[in-house]
């Protein structure tokens, strides 16, 4: 049998993936290896094979991810730190057609935005929550969110956080999974091949939902900060399968009714 | 028995040399380079190309989307 060279299978009809056109050409600021990108490349695959760019509207966080608008090429409005899903509450109300998300880090939707993720949720609004737990305020330095680990070092935690003074880590997905207005409520990750498809299976079902009017759609995906945790992308993917998911188990939480 | 081949293009000066497709490809396959790009990062680099399988896992664990996959039946 003849080798078959690099240029023989380098050919359009042999194409098996590409990034989505809906990922814009913009070199993305996050540092390497970190989950954010992960997640925006995924959303825009699902925006695109949806067939959703001209009807989405995004509501972006303050966080790292304050620039998404830059990277997925549909309409975005930018909230202040913790409202996007106040925002996306209006512009669903304004405009039902659109499929609205907002996309929010833990200090932007466990913190300072408690309140409107709790409502939003609480009301059943029909839009979809993307929340990428990483377990620190990435953007600000890695301080301590409500989601850092027990014993977890962060830049306000240096000995790592202590229960008795700081509180136990909040799992935001089980408890907006409580609340009547919720209809799909899952945790996701971005670190493995297989991780990151069922992500986009996720993501698939929330548009599904949100098209059929079901409610609120949460999915959470546990991420990394490698420069907030100070380790390489490698290891910080690793350090996440070892600590974060046995704490923030992987999987669905709730699912509609068929 | 048909045998499937793959190939991947990487773009070079698009990668921040994370590392996280060279620990997720199944056979080997890729690897950083010790040479770096323009913005200083080692770029993952196609090391052994006869290996790949086209499996793109590589592809969709890369964050900054870089990597574009080929296949082909052969045999
Ligand atoms: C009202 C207000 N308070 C505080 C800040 C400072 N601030 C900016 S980003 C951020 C936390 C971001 O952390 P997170 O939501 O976890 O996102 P990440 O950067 O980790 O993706 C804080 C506290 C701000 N910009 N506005
Ligand atoms: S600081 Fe952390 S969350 Fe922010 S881009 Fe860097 S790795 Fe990602
Ligand atoms: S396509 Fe699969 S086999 Fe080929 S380099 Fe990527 S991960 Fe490795
Ligand atoms: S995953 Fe992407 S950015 Fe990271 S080293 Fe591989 S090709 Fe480069």
């Amino acid at each position: 049998m003849a080798e078959i060279n690099t240029n023989d299978i380098v050919r359009p009809e042999n194409l098996t993936y590409v990034k989505s056109k809906i990922l814009t050409d913009n070199v993305m600021h996050y540092c390497p290896g970190c989950g954010h990108s992960t997640a925006h490349r995924v959303l825009a695959e699902v925006i695109e094979e949806e067939d959703l760019q001209s009807r989405t509207v995004g509501i972006t966080p303050v966080g790292c991810s304050v620039l998404m608008y830059n990277y997925i090429d549909v309409d975005f409005q930018e909230a202040a730190h913790g409202r996007a899903p106040a925002l996306a509450t209006a512009v669903k109300r304004l405009m039902p057609e659109k499929f609205v998300f907002t996309y929010q880090g833990d200090g932007d939707l466990a913190a300072i935005g408690t309140a409107e993720t709790i409502h939003t949720c609480n009301r059943g609004e029909n839009i979809l929550i993307l929340f990428i737990n990483n377990g620190i305020y990435g953007m600000t330095g890695g301080q301590m969110a409500p989601t850092t680990l027990e014993g977890m070092k962060s830049s306000t935690s240096p000995y790592g956080r202590e229960v008795a003074t700081m509180g136990s880590p909040i799992k935001m997905a089980d408890i907006v999974a409580l609340l009547p207005g919720t209809c799909y409520v899952t945790r996701q990750s971005v670190n493995t091949a297989g991780g990151v498809r069922k992500l986009k299976r996720a993501l698939k079902k929330a548009v599904q939902y949100q098209n059929e009017k079901r409610g609120t759609c949460f999915i959470e995906v546990v991420s990394n900060c490698p420069s907030g945790w100070k380790m390489t992308p490698v290891e910080s993917n690793k350090w996440m399968e070892e600590n974060m998911f046995p704490f923030y188990p992987l999987g669905d939480i709730k699912v509609p009714a068929e | 028995m048909a045998k499937i081949k793959g190939a991947v293009v990487i773009d070079r000066e698009r990668c921040k040399g994370c590392e996280v497709c060279v620990v997720t490809c199944p056979t080997q396959t890729l690897a950083l380079a010790v040479e770096v790009n323009a913005k200083g990062y080692h770029y993952s680099y196609a090391a052994n190309p006869d290996a790949c399988i086209g499996c793109a896992n590589c592809a969709v664990v890369c964050p900054d989307g870089v990597i574009t996959v080929y296949k082909v039946k052969v045999g």
